[in-house]
């Protein structure tokens, strides 16, 4: 039988890496730019948690007096430090050198996952295990650890059986919708990604909200990768298991219009569609399971087409996504 | 209120259109600044001096014929998907979707060299091959191109998400025909009677493939440069309106071009599976699709340059990884090292296409005509 009350938690924890690479990519496109680079910034956020709670459960000479505080504050300041630089290499090149966004993208995505694997197979290395992989399980105790206490029964599986991340991931979608929507900072940075002329002519510092705005972006998304590593795989880091989340998360963005709100329950659908197939019979044939892989994309090609046909001005991607902007330009 | 008027420290123009050395001379320089950051990088990675690490990569690209050959094949799959994507860029039509239409000149040829084995002879089989993974390469672009055309779709979207629909029909077709049954794959396709095999040439398996890439390259130079489906393309990219200003039919340029441009994607497909691979996986094309919009964007969509462009990136790619072999370090390393060179690479076309200005000449050029 379709067991609603145990695929609601998984679809949830495999969304949330989603949500938190949607939200970020959302407010980096708000602003105009198109970055490409997000699966690559998920793998430096990834690694550089995992980097930091590696050394610091190295530097303890026993793992039982590891500090709660710190054994979560060192993996998620690395983890925002290293996609912070990314954000700031993607800027520096696309708002201040105008490169083209598509390519800078790319190349930021072959070199984040470069660096992922990278450093996660040198760490494996160092660290001398048997299996290709490395395992920060007190580390990932902090973070898996249940917020809430929890013995609601179905209702505190469904809504309370979580680690911090996940809420912070929901507190943050919430707040970004409401900023971008209710606030003047969200209207000066939706005109910047609508129209940065019109912008630059109201005195609005486009360079400004553009580099914040992909900088928050991309830290916002970096913390998908650290949640992925130390809550969803319980701190054991083995390269390329992050797989095409990060492309999944661009999916999302367009799947929920722009809406980081959205995005909230449309993430847990796609978690839900992405396991879907464990939980459908497939019958005689198990290659069933690979096109059920498929609905998330299906699905949003199908939003992206009737958007589009729609034509309806709220639901449009920003006018100036994926254009450089320069003043003397007309 | 201070009435005194601020000069930006920085003032940024528009160069003029540079002469040829000025352009080659920025991206030369840019290479080399490139290659001496990935020399600290590597030397703070493996203690060695950059000169023997360079010397390695070198032998790691060509120290062998078959190193060499190996090299050269990965140049031609490389440019072939290059050289398909070029036409749509140059249209302004960012088609990030040759992984996709590659995968599915891929999977139709699998299956020509699969269900026709027992019924065609081995010509004709090749024939359907030939055809198959054209169309089928064709029908992956045509699907964004018309929602472009018609609708105005976001075609870097669209594309972007074809290509894991195209992946996962091919992880279904491979547990499909899995060969031997059970293990989820399918191994070389008629191993022992090579039907649907392309012909080998000169004695080297890969020859066949380069020079197919070879004749295609000048093809798609000359298309580009003296036709006049090249020079509309041209049109189009530069500005629609204009485009539909003097007569051209924006529409049907926009749906031919991607007809072509994923229709070689199909074909580089199949000289991946008929021509040397034999065989159908999910990671066939191997990330090319994307590197090729790397490729055709640094030789600014010109097909001649692509050569050099791809000949870069994969000697950088093989070169790493025989560095990482010989020093013990992972394989990803040559994804950093050519990130590193696309960020240099990347950044120097702003000194091409700008110029900066200090405030304090351009303080005196305003004394100057005052």
């Amino acid at each position: 039988m379709f067991d609603i009350i145990s695929f609601i938690p998984r679809a949830v924890v495999q969304g949330i890496p989603l949500l938190f690479g949607s939200t970020g990519e959302i407010l980096t496109e708000k602003s105009g730019n198109l970055n490409l680079g997000i699966p690559g910034i998920m793998y430096v956020g990834g690694i550089c948690g995992v980097i930091g709670s590696f050394f610091y459960e190295q530097s303890l000479a026993d793992k039982a007096d590891i500090n709660g505080f710190l054994a979560i504050a060192i993996p998620l300041l690395c983890c925002l430090l290293g996609s912070l630089l990314m954000g700031l290499l993607y800027c520096f090149l696309t708002v201040t050198l105008r490169a083209n966004q598509n390519v800078t993208g790319l190349a930021m995505t072959t070199f984040g996952v470069g660096v992922g694997n990278f450093f996660g197979g040198s760490l494996i290395k160092l660290s001398g295990a048997e299996v290709p992989s490395i395992a920060l399980s007190s580390t990932s105790y902090y973070f898996h650890r249940p917020l809430f206490a929890d013995n609601l029964g179905w209702f505190g599986d469904i809504f309370l059986s979580y680690g911090f991340m996940v809420y912070l991931a929901l507190a943050i979608a919430l707040i970004l919708a409401y900023v971008m929507n209710h606030t003047r900072t969200g209207l000066h940075l939706r005109a910047v990604g609508e129209n940065p002329n019109t912008a630059d002519a109201a005195s609005i510092n486009v360079t400004r909200y553009k580099y914040t705005a992909t900088c928050i972006g991309s830290m916002i998304a970096g913390l998908g990768g650290l949640y992925y590593v130390m809550d969803y795989a319980s701190g054991v880091w083995s390269n390329n298991a992050f797989g095409d989340r990060g492309w999944l998360a661009i999916a999302l963005v367009i799947f929920t219009i722009w809406r980081s709100n959205v995005g909230v329950l449309a993430s847990i659908l796609f978690g839900g569609l992405y396991i879907l197939h464990m939980y459908i019979p497939t019958g005689a044939n198990p290659a069933m399971k690979e096109l059920y892989k498929m609905l998330p994309y299906i699905v949003t090609i199908v939003v992206l087409c009737f958007t589009s046909l729609r034509k309806k001005r709220e639901d449009q991607p920003p006018q100036s996504l994926g254009l450089p902007y320069f003043r003397e330009e007309r | 209120m201070n009435e005194k008027k601020r000069e930006p420290l920085l003032h940024i123009s528009k160069r003029p259109e540079m002469p040829w050395y000025y352009i080659w001379g920025v991206r030369i320089i840019s290479v080399v600044l490139a290659l001496l950051v990935c020399s600290v990088i590597c030397v703070v990675m493996t203690g060695e001096n950059p000169l023997s690490i360079y010397s390695t990569m070198i032998k790691g690209a060509f120290g062998s014929p078959r190193k060499t050959w190996v090299t050269f094949q990965d140049v031609a799959m490389l440019l072939i998907i290059s050289l398909a994507v070029t036409p749509a860029f140059k249209m302004k039509f960012w088609n990030l979707g040759g992984e996709g239409q590659a995968l599915m000149g891929c999977l139709a040829s699998a299956a020509c060299m699969i269900l026709l084995r027992d019924v065609l002879p081995n010509w004709a089989i090749i024939l359907c091959m030939i055809v198959a993974s054209t169309l089928a390469g064709a029908l992956w672009g045509l699907i964004p191109a018309v929602f472009k055309a018609k609708w105005n779709t976001n075609e870097t979207l669209f594309t972007l998400m074809m290509n894991y629909v195209a992946t996962q029909l091919v992880a279904y077709f491979c547990i499909f025909w899995e060969s031997p049954k059970g293990s989820g794959k399918i191994g070389i396709i008629n191993q022992s009677s090579e039907i649907g095999w392309l012909p080998v040439i000169g004695g080297q398996r890969y020859l066949l493939n380069i020079l197919v890439v070879a004749v295609i390259c000048v093809l798609m130079y000359l298309y580009l440069y003296y036709s006049k489906q090249g020079y509309e393309i041209s049109v189009v990219g530069e500005s629609q309106r204009t485009a539909q200003y003097v007569g051209i039919k924006v529409e049907k340029v926009i749906i031919r071009t991607m007809l072509i441009s994923s229709g070689i994607c199909g074909i580089a497909g199949m000289l991946l599976t008929a021509g040397t691979n034999h065989t159908l996986t999910t990671t066939l094309v191997d990330g090319r699709g994307f590197t090729a919009v790397m490729v055709s964007w640094l030789a600014k969509f010109n097909p001649l340059f692509m050569i050099l462009t791809s000949l870069l990136l994969v000697f950088l790619d093989r070169g790493a990884g025989d560095i990482s072999s010989k020093f013990g370090l992972n394989k990803s390393f040559s994804d950093i090292l050519t990130g590193v060179i696309l960020f240099f690479i990347i950044g120097s076309e702003f000194f091409i296409t700008y110029k900066i200005h200090l405030r304090k000449r351009a303080a005196k050029e305003v004394q100057l005509h005052v």
